[in-house]
Formats: structure tokens, sequence, C-alpha cells
């Protein structure tokens, strides 16, 4: 049996109380047996196909191209159930947790998709299912509210703190640690103690894989550059994966700036760099205060809204083999608006923070943009800003 | 043997039979300066060792009565400094332990942190979300410095890991009672004698028994059952929170849980 990665250069670990530590290690040997087991994967990948719409389109995206100046393709991750890439994440952990016997799974989300996929995964496994998401996420993403309930979750309404990600994955966290004997924490992004950055990291790299086939297909030949949104950051390790050993093919992570990362106010740890520091159990790209406290991020998007970000994006920008950047809330909202009126595609407010970049991008000989969400959720929000 | 981890072993020896008492209080919660006073009223009132927490932002291991107390005291600007300014003023009366989260630990390097702890007087460090494979660097540290570094077990912890954690184990063996974070509970007395006979058997160091003990029935069951220190938090963090006069609130708490234990 092969191994999988605790660490990431430095980063990563399993920072997390005694209590959790059988269970880290259950569902490594869980996950290791799975991922090798053909019975496993075949009722994966029919899942994935058949309920998920697996694979999803690559589109040649030809006004954005001609706005851009240069060849686009979208990978449509939003057109995958549920509207996001989140599915795939759900429906692998959940099938491991049915193999562990875990009738009970729990899941933080911010914008709500990770929510919505984990939901409809229990719905569809007849696994019971609890969410934890901030109030004040809430409140800006009603409609997944509606839709987890509507699929038979109990949705915990978090009030700590900003009452944002942060505070919804330490509540998910604290849920675990009191009920870990018959419960399954799917985590949503390529955070938390190991194995989760990298069981997540496997579970999303069908993005990648599919992607490049598709590409070779219709084009004969790699992207010159490939550009997601990151918050944990799962998208991103899902399509970037599948390229990390093309040393031609420029990888580019786009951050939440927010109100701007010369300000307090934004979502961009690994933009703007600093100390590395331990939050929900991995230590990485974190934004912390002087002795250690989290500080609170900011962004318009409820899903880069977090302080934190998955260690294998902290050891990719330390060893150059990726790049980040950070696009601001106002630059989001327009390029939102913009793919709605070029291409007809309305993107999650998360995914329009990778088509800001690309928007304004120097050039480049073909872009794979991860348009990894779709952006119903976000109409309410949106149009109460303008 | 260094002198944290000599103070400690002292504390615990001078009660056998008896259980020693561990209260935990929340530095700086309500205020800094209330937070040394009880401290002090926990001392005068029986405690055996203080347990002094340090707020943190995001506590993975604290249940609602404590992460709030660390939300205020942070937001009525405790800090570190101040924090380990109380534990300069208890340690000269009683074996002061710090408790902390890990990214406060590291964030200015394991052996800074560990050494300005020791240069309060303080005996040791519990780190709650430090398990055994990420402690190295800690343990390290605390080792050079003469402080000890308490690790944590549960119920969950499997036989081979509880020996490995035991043998390493400096001070004594933190042992949680329940599955869960902190927090009052409904007495759960019947499991205490098969979780600390297990601690027992995987240390030579002292076991002191804590998470959902908060009356003196609970604490004095949890020493019939084997205890040598048995550690009250959250019940005591709940007097603070409530009473007018926190420090004479928590002081009678300690001095009906050392009755108890007496």
């Amino acid at each position: 049996m092969s191994t999988i990665e605790h660490r990431f250069g430095p980063y990563g670990g399993q920072y997390v109380p005694e209590t959790l530590m059988p269970a880290l290690a259950e569902l490594e040997r869980a996950w290791l047996e799975a991922r090798e087991d053909p019975s496993y994967r075949a009722e994966l990948d029919g899942l994935l196909r058949d309920f998920g719409g697996r694979p999803t389109p690559l589109y040649y995206a030809r006004r954005l191209s001609e706005r851009c100046g240069r060849r686009v393709y979208l990978k449509r991750e939003d057109l995958n159930h549920t509207g996001s890439h989140k599915l795939n994440n759900a429906l692998g952990q959940a099938l491991l947790a049915r193999r562990m016997g875990k009738p009970r799974v729990i899941a933080e989300t911010g914008a709500g998709q990770h929510g919505v996929a984990t939901a409809t995964v229990c719905a569809l496994l007849d696994l019971r299912c609890e969410i934890y998401m901030g109030a004040e996420d809430t409140r800006r993403q009603r409609p997944n509210v509606q839709r987890m309930e509507l699929l038979g979750a109990t949705v915990h309404s978090v009030d700590a703190g900003a009452r944002t990600l942060k505070e919804a994955t330490s509540a998910a966290i604290r849920d675990w640690v009191t009920n870990v004997a018959d419960t399954h924490y799917v985590i949503g992004s390529v955070v938390g103690p190991a194995p989760y950055p990298a069981l997540v990291r496997d579970l999303q790299r069908v993005i990648g894989d599919e992607a490049r086939a598709q590409l070779a297909e219709r084009e004969g030949r790699l992207p010159a550059r490939v550009i997601a949104c990151v918050g944990g950051g799962s998208n991103a390790l899902g399509i970037f994966t599948a390229f990390l050993d093309d040393p031609g093919v420029e990888l580019i992570g786009v951050e939440a700036g927010g109100e701007g990362i010369d300000t307090p106010r934004h979502g961009a740890p690994l933009t703007v760099g600093g100390r590395a520091g331990v939050l929900h159990g991995a230590l990485s790209a974190v934004m912390q205060n002087e002795e250690g406290q989290i500080v609170e991020a900011h962004s318009i998007s409820a899903g880069l809204d977090y302080p934190g970000t998955g260690p294998q994006h902290a050891h990719l920008r330390d060893t150059g083999r990726a790049r980040y950047a950070a696009v601001s809330d106002r630059d989001a909202l327009a390029a939102f608006r913009e793919l709605a009126r070029l291409e007809g595609i309305i993107p999650a407010l998360e995914t329009a923070h990778a088509l800001a970049y690309t928007l304004g991008a120097a050039d480049s000989e073909l872009d794979l943009v991860c348009l990894s969400g779709r952006g119903d959720k976000d109409l309410a929000e949106v149009l109460a800003l303008s | 043997m260094s002198e944290g981890i000599q103070r400690i072993a002292t504390a615990f020896a001078s009660r056998r039979p008896a259980a020693a008492l561990m209260p935990y209080l929340m530095g700086g919660f309500p205020t800094l300066e209330e937070s040394r006073r009880i401290g002090e009223a926990c001392v005068e009132a029986g405690a055996d060792i203080v347990e002094l927490g340090v707020p943190y932002s995001d506590p993975l291991a604290d249940g609602p009565v404590i992460h709030e107390a660390a939300t205020r005291a942070l937001a009525a600007g405790a800090n570190l400094a101040g924090v380990l300014e109380v534990a300069r003023a208890l340690a000269p009366r009683v074996p002061v332990v710090l408790m902390c989260y890990a990214n406060m630990v590291l964030a200015p390097g394991a052996e800074k942190f560990v050494e300005r702890l020791a240069r309060t007087g303080a005996s040791g460090l519990i780190v709650p979300d430090l398990p055994y494979e990420e402690a190295d660097p800690v343990l390290g540290a605390c080792d050079a410095h003469g402080l000890a570094l308490v690790p944590l077990v549960a119920p969950t912890t499997p036989p081979q890991r509880l020996a490995r954690i035991g043998a390493r184990a400096r001070g004594f063996l933190y042992t949680v009672s329940v599955v869960g974070t902190t927090g009052e509970r409904a007495a759960r007395a019947g499991r205490f004698a098969g979780v600390l006979a297990r601690a027992k058997a995987a240390t030579e160091v002292p076991v002191a028994l804590g998470f959902g003990i908060s009356t003196p029935a609970q604490a004095r069951q949890a020493a019939d059952a084997g205890a040598d220190g048995v550690i009250v938090g959250s019940r005591l963090v709940r007097a603070a929170a409530e009473s007018p006069d926190p420090a004479a609130a928590v002081g009678a708490l300690v001095a009906d849980l050392a009755a108890g234990l007496a």
C-alpha cells in the first residue's frame, strides 16, 4: 500500500486535539485502501458520471477570448450537479464514510456550495447530515441554506467571531471532537490536518485530468497558463495537479483581495506572505497578528472569506511552481457581470476572481480557467450592491 | 530533575494519598487584574497546581464557556504578555502550568516562547492541539528550560499510542475523561476508573483527570477512581463570568472542591 503526504515542504501536519488523532489515522487507512479498491473507484466514477454529470465540458469562450485578445478555455465545473466542483470531493468522502461505517456526516461551508454538495450526497447515500455555516453567510447565501434544508440536512448557524467560514470550520471540528465515534467530517477544501489536504486534492484532480485530455484533443497541446481562484484552494489544486510536472505550464492561484491587500480587509494570505501559522489543524500561510492570534479575513465572496489556505499551496508558492495574486471585491464584481454579458454564463463570485485576473492578465498563448461554480446563489447579494 | 517538573512532582506528592486539586482559569478574563485575583483566590482556597489559560482566537478543544471567555478576554485587550505577568504573580505561591494553543507557541518559535515562559517562574506547558507527532520541537525546548510539557490522552487513544505518549510525559499525564470538548457534563463517573486505569498503566508520572468535571461529587469520584489530580475548568470560568465578584465566587467553589477531595 502506498502512502499519502502529511507535509508539503514545511507545511501541513496534524495540529488537532488528541481525541481526533485515531480518527485521522482511521481515515487515512480507509482512503489508502479505497483508492486501490476497484469497486470503490468504479462506484465513485459511476456516480460522478451518472449523478454528477462528468466529464464536465471544456468550453472555448469565443467572446471572452476576443475581449482578452488571446485564446481562453473554461473548464465548466459550474455544470457539475449542485453547481460547483464541490460535488467531486463530497461524493468521494461520503462513499468513504459509508465504507467506514459512519452513519453521520458533518461539514463546514462558506458560500454554501460545499454544504449543498454534502447534503446532496447524504440524501443519495442515506446518511445523516449536519452543516455548520457562519451566521453572516447564512444571510448572504440564503438560497443555499434553503437547498440544504430541502435536501434533509440540519444547518447550524454559527454566531462566533466574524460569523463566516473560519468559525464554521471551528464549530465543525468541535462537533467532530464530540461525536467522532459515529461521525465523518467531510472537510470541503484542501485544508485541515493530514490526510485531508492530500485526500481532497486526490478527489478533485479529476478536474485537471479531464481538462488536460480535452485540451489535447481540441488543440493538441498543453495550456500556457492555468488560472483558478483560491480560498482553501481545492478547485485550484484540482486543476493544477495534472500540470505540476509540466514546467512550461504557468499556474496562477487568485486570492480574495477584498478591499485591497494594503488594508487588513482581504483574504489573501499567500499573496501577502508573512510568517506561516497553524489554523484548523495544518501549518500553512495564514493571516495572524504578531503573537499568533488568527485575524478575520474579508471578501465579498463567502467561499474566499478565509484567513488560511491549503498547505500544498504554500509549498507551491515557496518553490515557485505556482504564483498567487489577489483580485479586489470591485474587480471580481465587474468580472461577474462581464462574463454574464459576454458568454451567457453567470459565475460564482469566487470564480469571478479568477475571471477578473484573466481579463487583466498579460498575454499568453492559451489560458485554461477553472470555472469552479455558478453564481445563482450570489444574485441577491450582487443586485443589492448595484 | 529540573525545577518546574520538580515543583509539580512535589505538589502531587504532598497531597498523597489524596488527589491534587488543579483549577483552570482563563488569563485576562474578565480582565488581567481580575484573573490574577482569581488565581490568588484559588491558591488560598486550596489549589495545588493552577492551570492558566491563554485566550486564543480559535480554541478547537474548548466548549462554549471557555471559548466565550477567551473571546471576551481578547476583546478586553488581553494578550500573551499580560497573561505571562499573571503567571509571574502566581508562580511564587503555586506551580503554574500554562495552557496555550499551538499557533501562539510556534509564532515566535518554540524555543523563544518556552524561554519567555520559563522566565516567569511557571512550571509547565499544555498545548491542547499539539499531538505526539508534532511535539518534538516544543518538548525539546521545554526540557532545555526545565519546564514540563504535559501531554493529553483521550478515551479514543489506542493502547500502543497511549504507551508512547505516557512514556514521554513530563509533570503529569492530562487524561481527558470524555470524548468531547471542555465543558460541564452530567456525571459520567462510572467511566472514570477505566480511563484512569489505562492512563496509569501507561506512565510513571501522576495522572490528572479533566474535561467534564465540575462538582465536588465528581471530583471526589475522580479521586476515588484513582486520579492523582483533578482538573476543573468550565465551572470556574462560568462562575467568573456570572459573578459580580469573580475572585470570591471562584474561591468559594475551589474551597468546596478542596473539601470534597480532603
